[in-house]
């Protein structure tokens, strides 16, 4: 077995666990790369079935691409999908873009509160009716007790102290000082009502391991990764419009996206230099302590 | 598409452990720095950092991410950092080094396959120095680098370093630890990380980079028996799937299909059907050590997870109820007997009690005693019996399916290895499979009879006197009673099938039985409401199940 091979029967016995404890089970599905692999290693997982809901967190100022490529896939592999939305911060224009807030309290409010609001079922939320290809109010919506979420430990400083079964109070807060112990295969999958539980398949895998396992098993991706022909950028890594900058990159194919981050002008330079919110201070694990994936 | 000839084939996880403030973050800082793992700008944005808070410049600080941890200098949690050598790729497991968070260091430290263990040269031997070295020999970590930290401190002292060396190598022989280098080293200076320093003349050995790539890696288990513990059974109707794949990790052996295979612990058989997998063409012929697979069988069984499945004509796991085991305890609460705790084995998950406490052993000094609890950050041997047999193997047959956890309340709070089989179990672990067929359901039942079905368990010392006295009270209450005798072992699976009976047909059922009995009849039972007392009054009874 490779490194591929470990990191893929971990991640996988990881979602088993995760289907097996917890009877509201949800995913994180932000349409970006690491979103694909979580998605592609269920269906490994489950061989070739993904046996609860995705959750998008459209902030409304995803690139609207992101969109269109998240309907279609869902449509297209039959999967449940639930969407929500800050519908109050965006119609009081209460937004970094609108110049209200700063990139943080932005944050917070577009994709945290969001969050949080969707996960315990209090905000209203949508999913997809897979007959019309519409997004339709969710009638009933019930709280999810475990929700997977690709983050990875390479990524930033917060994240490289995961626990790959990590447990969120009853208002979502993340204990970073008191993380239960988990050790050998064994996480905690016991959990006070109320709590809810963030599940880490993909704390191990660097962004060069996703990149690689995408070129292996041929996972279909978005194309905003790629430079397209006759241009000179892409996105190296997905978000709010606002805030994620493109790079100067002359990558067109997975292939040459891999060469670049094992030797070549990216090998050196962090993921997330691209993203704005991450260079104030404290950013990241001031929002992932308040329930920020 | 072919893999470049580049393709990463190998990362190994290594941990940094050692005594609180004895260097571990500022080593594995410089030794990311040194070898040039940093992203652009890393080291320069700390620096900056540093510059604005009116610190001193720490390496430390490029692990010790958190806020918390910059503000009091100490690190809180293990963190991983990836970087590569020449010859493989690595995770750093940089584990805190302060007692209080000794349940971090073990998380982080269970996922290494070596370890290198930091002693300061100035300090010398300390508590943390040795309780690390220990937890590392009771997690399995066979391969350890002790480095002497802080040498610049001590003058590059030759004598200094052999006189640590010596005396926490007796130490490490003592618990069957052999390191494989012992490296004087200062990591604030750089001095033997990557490169041979000539600040020590004297030391002729590896540099840590070299040490560390000496390491081998941990061959999978495949000369051991198949070991295929039963993590689900799926049957997924969409798209007209009907496989039903028995799923799970494969822990050691190898499995081909038309292999015949036994479930454990019933020791039911079937052929191995063939091994699935999606996005694989065509399927798997055999399957090995550490892959997560799912297979189909020729023959319907009913399996659980939890169950271990094991190729027939191969050595058996042991089937029990009553083991001995070596425990290390985490929990804010001592470990007791006869509180029910929540066992994890495998993927089985079961109640189960501590019957004795054999021994005591204090992580650090290495002291015994035989209280009647094990105190946090402490060592014990125990008698573990379980609700209802397990398969599992003995730590000197296999070492990775004899590994458990136990479960206080919500938490996993302490960790162990089975070291022993008893057969003799005192409290008698049993199953029903009993299917009454009604087709009156429990709901309908307890209308009529104007009260929930439940079941009291009275433990005192007049139990069966007192259930007596019980039953007539709430009877003539109007309450459907019966009570019954669960103080003999050897009758208690006969008299918990009565209750079962009685239960489903909707009565209030009064048990009087001894405290060790209480979570074998609770684990049969539990469909059902449980109420568990030394002594009830009628009333309280009357309330609890209107």
């Amino acid at each position: 077995m490779d490194q591929l091979d470990r990191l893929e029967s971990q991640s996988v016995a990881v979602f088993r666990e995760a289907y097996r404890e917890f009877k509201q089970l949800g995913m994180l599905w932000s349409i970006g790369k690491d979103s694909t692999v979580l998605l592609w290693l269920a269906r490994k997982a489950f061989f070739g079935h993904v046996p609860f809901p995705l959750i998008h967190i459209d902030t409304a100022y995803k690139i609207p691409a992101m969109i269109t490529y998240r309907n279609q896939v869902a449509l297209e592999w039959g999967l449940q999908l639930i969407v929500g939305q800050n519908q109050t911060a965006l119609a009081t224009k209460q937004t970094f873009p609108d110049g209200a807030i700063d990139r943080i309290a932005c944050c917070k409010a577009l994709k945290t509160n969001a969050l949080n609001g969707t996960l315990d079922g209090t905000w209203p939320r949508w999913k997809l009716d897979h007959a019309s290809g519409e997004l339709v109010p969710d009638s009933k919506p019930t709280p999810f007790t475990g929700v997977i979420v690709g983050a990875r430990a390479d990524e930033e400083g917060s994240r490289s102290k995961e626990r790959t079964f990590s447990p969120r109070g009853q208002h979502h807060d993340w204990d970073i000082a008191d993380q239960p112990p988990e050790f050998w295969n064994h996480y905690k999958t016991d959990f006070k009502p109320g709590t809810h539980v963030r599940i880490h398949p993909l704390l191990d895998w660097t962004e060069l391991n996703i990149w690689e396992y995408i070129q292996r098993e041929s996972i279909p991706i978005i194309d905003l990764y790629f430079t397209p022909p006759g241009g000179t950028q892409r996105y190296r890594s997905l978000g709010c419009y606002p805030c994620t900058q493109a790079v100067e990159s002359n990558a067109q194919t997975v292939d040459q996206i891999v060469t670049e981050l094992r030797t070549g002008k990216f090998a050196h330079i962090a993921e997330r230099s691209g993203r704005a919110q991450d260079k104030e201070d404290g950013g990241l694990e001031t929002l992932r302590r308040e329930g920020y994936m | 598409m072919t893999p470049p000839s580049d393709s990463p084939v190998e990362r190994m996880n290594v941990v940094i452990v050692g005594h609180v403030d004895h260097g571990k973050s500022t080593f594995t800082g410089r030794l990311l720095a040194d070898s040039g793992a940093l992203p652009e700008g890393k080291l320069e944005s700390v620096r900056a950092w540093c510059d604005t808070h009116s610190r001193p410049f720490e390496y430390a600080f490029l692990l010790d991410a958190l806020k918390e941890e910059q503000a009091q200098g100490v690190t809180i949690d293990s963190a991983r950092c990836f970087f590569k050598s020449k010859t493989r790729h690595y995770v750093i497991i940089d584990a805190p080094g302060h007692i209080e968070f000794l349940k971090n260091m073990i998380s982080g430290a269970a996922r290494a396959e070596a370890a290198i263990l930091l002693i300061s040269a100035p300090e010398g031997i300390k508590e943390n120095s040795r309780r690390h070295g220990y937890m590392l020999s009771l997690l399995g970590i066979k391969q350890v680098a002790v480095l002497i930290n802080k040498m610049d401190l001590v003058g590059y002292s030759q004598s200094v370093f052999e006189s640590i060396k010596t005396e926490y190598g007796h130490f490490l022989t003592g618990i069957g630890v052999k390191p494989s280098a012992w490296v004087p080293i200062s990591a604030r200076q750089g001095d033997h990380l990557i490169a041979p320093s000539s600040a020590m003349p004297w030391y002729t050995g590896l540099d840590v980079l070299s040490v560390m790539d000496a390491f081998h890696k941990e061959k999978p288990l495949a000369h051991l028996p198949v070991r295929l513990p039963v993590q689900d059974v799926y049957k997924f109707t969409q798209n007209q799937d009907d496989r039903r794949i028995v799923a799970g990790t494969m822990v050691s052996g190898v499995l081909h299909n038309g292999d015949e295979m036994v479930v454990y612990p019933s020791k039911k058989r079937a052929g191995l059907h063939q091994i699935e997998a999606f996005n694989v063409t065509p399927l798997p012929q055999s399957v090995g050590p550490d892959q997560a697979t799912g297979i189909t069988l020729t023959t319907q069984l009913f399996i659980k997870p939890g169950d271990v499945m094991g190729k027939a004509g191969e050595p058996e796991p042991v089937v029990g109820s009553c083991f001995r085991a070596n425990v290390f305890w985490l929990g804010k609460q001592p470990l007791v007997m006869g509180k029910r705790y929540k066992l994890k084995t495998g993927t089985a998950k079961v109640p189960m009690v501590v019957s004795a406490i054999r021994s005591v052993l204090n992580s650090a000094s290495l002291t015994s005693s035989t209280p009647s609890e094990v105190q946090r950050h402490e060592v014990g041997e125990i008698v573990i019996e379980t609700a209802k047999p397990i398969a599992v193997d003995l730590v000197a047959d296999h070492p990775i399916t004899s590994r458990f956890v136990i479960v206080d309340e919500y938490d996993i709070a302490g960790g162990g290895l089975f070291i022993a089989h008893d057969d003799h179990p005192s409290v008698p672990a049993f199953e029903l499979e009993v299917d009454t067929h009604s087709s009156v359901d429990l709901g309908t039942r307890q209308a009529r009879c104007g009260h929930r079905a439940g079941v009291v368990l009275i433990t005192g010392r007049h139990a069966l006197s007192q259930v007596q006295e019980l039953e007539a009270e709430l009877f003539h209450q109007g309450f459907s009673t019966m009570c019954l005798d669960a103080l003999s072992p050897f009758s208690l699976p006969t008299v918990t099938t009565v209750a079962h009976g009685l239960l489903s047909a909707g009565m209030l059922v009064l048990m009087a039985t001894k405290p060790d009995y209480v979570s074998a009849i609770g684990h049969v039972l539990h469909p059902f409401d449980c109420f568990i007392s030394e002594e009830s009054t009628a009333t309280t009874i009357a309330h609890w199940v209107k």
